[in-house]
């Protein structure tokens, strides 16, 4: 039974060590950011934060990452106060048609900006060259990235 | 969306008023259905769309439902304007059986012309009836009222809510769909971008998706899919992994086998172990991607001519070519999911359906159950871009739960089953064959095309879900239809737009399969633009004539002219400047030959060395009539250059007698960020005029504009997608 620390609380999981992190936090966390897109460690819709470092939690065992800080969608902020990479992706302007792909962009740029501040354009989509996104909505993410990027 | 109304919820009025009929007479003449707008006909009272709730709330019932392109927005906009309250107001039910007016499939680019303008006029009905309600209450004239948001104010200064005025049934009249629409300049919303309403709570993680449901007790089930189609289960001795600890049960019907387990990971291993104790009996298959093409022209098609003006222009030199365009995958990024359960003598099933009542009725032919007992409620997920997965999902939640009374069951399909059991788009062949005179200008025109069906959605019949063909007493799968008027389904846009002396279509509908196949964003719209546009553009090369200036000289339609100038404008056509290894391409449509028009012009460049392409720029524009949200315009614009460029330069489907090849993101790659090009997508905006329907019209376009600005930049002429390095290189050198 591994104990996760997740979002600064500490979990004691019913699931085994070697179980994907994802099913842990979705089904015995109940938590709804981290998605399931692929299990394969193809498309990014699962990404966590493991003390800052993007991590794909369809193929992170939960036994793994025991003891360490997991950041997931739900601990950037709340519909009530959400972050600003948060609310930069809530203008009018989408920056998504569905969003299932959203919670693994937005990890993936949260790890980024905290490394990289002021990120160029090109520097933003290569980050995000491993999240995959069918709907087409691309540009209408970097986008938002670039504007939280901007905001102080 | 699907939030659940109670009957706590509808507002008892203050001091109920019994209103007699007069009141309003307009609503009172009831117009004949086929008279009112768009799904208004189908669902002609008000209160079928409309419900005056309680804490100051309006409930808005729609039957399409939001698939990632906005439409619960859009709808919300233009409700939101006509009844007069603000937007945060609305909480919208969609795609629930037993509570909303049954709008068949969320698709074709139907929502905004079928449910925006039931939406708009049935909100329109009743504000007008809300007007005659305070008339009375307030002793005033109704043409003497103000509303604001929902308060309705008299010249003398009394006022009355919505809230206070409706007490039960005031709402239960026919509609008209003649109330005054307010003018342009006074609405708040429509023909404006306004934030979308189901953003927040998915950026933030809060529940909004069929993945997020977590009922009380919910058990998680996987299907073990046979290694091909036509396969029959054999033996399976599944009594070790009953004995598995955590695993609930092994059901098995026919060549049906699924697993119910308490922990997701338990029956994905449960799975796992049954499908290595599985013997199956798999029929040969000789169909492969490479030989899909001539097995469409080998078989014996129902051929039908759907276009014919005999050309009186003398007869020229005669140009033909041959396109072709492989399966294409949905590949939604979620694999698709459901919850059912069996709960008395109704099965309740959650689904990402695009045609949940059709699903519903589908899965109780299967279940042998009463239509009415099968309820089913559409939860959003992954977008889909047509009949993906979710369908059969459901079907396979729906079987499982059967067996474990009162539990509910999720199903959750793996990335490999998404990628292989998913019902592709058709491939399809396309032949053209043009007349042209001395001077390179058409005189006949004659265009064939081959396909299998793309249309084999739920429509009411178990035969169409996947699970069904594989119980015990299995449904077979109907015999498919090219459904609708010519134009509609593998002919979607096969009649050219333009203006030839001579046109002859004829579709040639192949019933069998080669790979299972139904309805994918733009249906057969994408690869007949996309040979139509090419051979255009090889036309026009031939006469040494400007691609965009050849177009025109076919293109009567006016709003057409604007559009494919426009996009040419945009791209800075006229001023182009020619630099190696770069070249520009145009291609445009009117989707359906009856909804958006689109234009769609890019630069690229061509690697000789490697055979890459790379997209420069694309630009696009669009006119869809009247504009509603011009931000969700222009994302599905964009969404569908993106994905028919990742069709056209990465995709196709393969298999071959050992079953679908392509089964994950490696085997079957789509574009990716840094493969993304800067978009630009302006629109003609027409209010007043009609809403065309704008999710599918880019497809098209998209693809020739490519394959054209690809010749212009190399000289070679590409007609068979999808346009990889390879193929680019192997035309390069002959
Ligand atoms: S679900 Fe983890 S990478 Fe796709
Ligand atoms: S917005 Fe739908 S997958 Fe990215």
């Amino acid at each position: 039974m591994p104990s996760l620390k997740v979002n600064g609380r500490v979990y004691d999981v019913p699931g085994s060590a070697d179980a994907p992190l994802l099913f842990a936090l979705r089904n015995d966390l109940k938590l709804n950011g981290p998605k399931f897109g692929c299990g394969l460690s193809q498309c990014g819709a699962c990404l966590v934060l493991v003390d800052g470092q993007p991590v794909r939690s369809c193929v992170t065992s939960a036994g793994a990452v025991e003891g360490q800080e997991i950041t997931t969608l739900e601990g950037l902020g709340t519909l009530e106060n959400p972050s600003r990479l948060q609310k930069a992706f809530m203008t009018e302007e989408a920056a998504m048609q569905c969003g299932y792909c959203i919670n693994g962009v937005i990890l993936r740029a949260k790890a980024l900006l905290d490394q990289n501040p002021k990120p160029s354009e090109g520097e933003v989509r290569l980050a995000l060259d491993g999240n995959l996104c069918r709907c087409g909505a691309q540009n209408r993410m970097v986008r938002a990235v670039l504007r939280a990027s901007r905001e102080p | 969306m699907n939030v659940q109304p109670t009957r706590r919820g509808i507002i008892k009025g203050a001091g109920a008023l019994v209103i007699g009929f007069d009141i309003f007479n307009p609503a009172m003449a009831q117009a004949p259905a086929a008279d009112l707008p768009g799904d208004l006909k189908i669902a002609p009272k008000v209160s079928s769309w409309l419900r005056i709730e309680a804490g100051g709330k309006v409930r808005l019932l729609v039957g399409k439902v939001e698939i990632g392109q906005g439409i619960l927005t859009a709808v919300a906009q233009l409700c939101a304007d006509e009844l007069d309250i603000d937007m945060s107001r609305l909480v919208i039910t969609s795609g629930d059986t037993r509570l909303v007016p049954d709008e068949g499939v969320t698709a074709g680019s139907f929502s905004m012309p079928n449910c925006g303008s039931a939406v708009r006029a049935v909100s329109a009905d009743a504000r007008q009836i809300l007007l005659g309600l305070a008339a009375a209450r307030l002793g005033s004239n109704a043409a003497a009222l103000k509303t604001a948001d929902g308060k309705i104010t008299a010249p003398d200064g009394k006022s009355v809510t919505y809230w206070e005025l409706v007490a039960g049934s005031e709402l239960e009249v026919p509609a008209t769909g003649k109330a005054p629409l307010k003018p342009a300049a006074a609405r708040r919303y429509a023909g404006k971008s306004v934030p979308r309403i189901d953003i927040p709570a998915k950026v933030t993680g809060a529940p909004v998706w069929i993945q997020d449901l977590r009922p009380e007790g919910m058990l998680h089930g996987r299907v073990l899919r046979p290694p091909a189609y036509e396969a029959k289960l054999v033996s399976l001795d599944a009594g070790d992994v009953e004995k598995t600890a955590g695993v609930i049960k092994v059901v098995r019907d026919g060549s049906f086998v699924g697993v119910i387990a308490e922990r997701e990971e338990t029956a994905i291993d449960a799975v796992d172990a049954l499908r290595r104790a599985a013997k199956w009996d798999v029929p040969a298959k000789s169909e492969t991607q490479d030989t899909v093409h001539d097995w469409m022209l080998a078989q014996k098609s129902q051929d039908v001519v759907i276009k014919n003006t005999p050309s009186a222009a003398p007869a020229g030199a005669s140009v033909e070519a041959v396109y072709k365009r492989p399966y294409h995958m949905h590949a939604s990024i979620g694999p698709s999911t459901a919850v059912a359960v069996l709960d008395g003598d109704t099965m309740r099933i959650q689904s990402h359906s695009q045609s949940i009542f059709e699903t519903s009725a589908a899965i109780a032919e299967m279940l042998g159950m009463e239509k009415s007992k099968v309820h089913g409620q559409h939860v959003q997920g992954s977008g889909c871009y047509g009949h993906n997965g979710a369908d059969d999902a459901a079907a396979d939640a729906a079987l499982l739960a059967r067996a474990v009374p009162g539990r509910p069951v999720r199903i959750q399909w793996s990335r490999n089953d998404e990628h292989k059991w998913e019902p592709y788009g058709s491939a399809m062949v396309m032949k053209l064959k043009a007349a042209v005179d001395a001077k390179g200008d058409i005189t006949d025109w004659t265009y064939d095309l081959w396909s299998t069906s793309h249309g084999t959605r739920p429509s009411g019949k178990a035969g169409n879900l996947l699970a069904a063909h594989y119980l015990e007493k299995p449904f077979a799968l109907p015999t498919p239809v090219n459904a609708g008027p010519p134009n509609f389904a593998a002919d979607r846009n096969a009649i050219a737009i333009y203006e030839f002396p001579g046109q002859k279509v004829t579709t040639h509908f192949i019933t069998g399969f080669a790979a299972r196949a139904s309805s994918t964003r733009g249906l057969g719209a994408y690869a007949n633009v996309f040979a139509i546009e090419s051979f255009m553009d090889e036309l026009a090369h031939r006469a040494k004539a400007d691609p965009l200036e050849y177009r025109l000289r076919y293109l009567k339609d006016e709003r057409g002219r604007a559009v494919l100038q426009k996009a040419a404008d945009m791209l800075g056509w006229k001023d182009w400047k020619r630099t190696p290894g770069r070249g520009r391409g145009i291609g445009f449509a009117r989707y359906k030959g009856l909804a958006a028009y689109n234009a769609v012009a890019m630069e690229v460049e061509v690697d000789r060395s490697t055979g890459r392409i790379r997209v420069l720029r694309a630009v696009s524009a669009n006119d869809t009539g009247e504009v509603v949200s011009p931000d969700g315009v222009k994302n599905q614009i964009e969404g569908g250059i993106v994905q028919s460029l990742s069709w056209t330069l990465k995709e196709g489907v393969r298999f071959d007698a050992a079953g679908v090849r392509s089964a994950d993101w490696i085997s079957y790659p789509i574009l990716t960020f840094s493969e993304v090009p800067p978009i630009e997508v302006e629109l003609l905006d027409k209010p007043g005029l009609a809403f065309l329907g704008t999710g599918e019209a880019s497809q098209g376009p998209t693809g020739a504009a490519l394959a054209n600005a690809v010749f212009d930049a190399a000289g070679v002429r590409l007609r068979e997608a999808p346009f990889t390095p390879a193929k680019v290189k192997a035309a390069l050198q002959s």
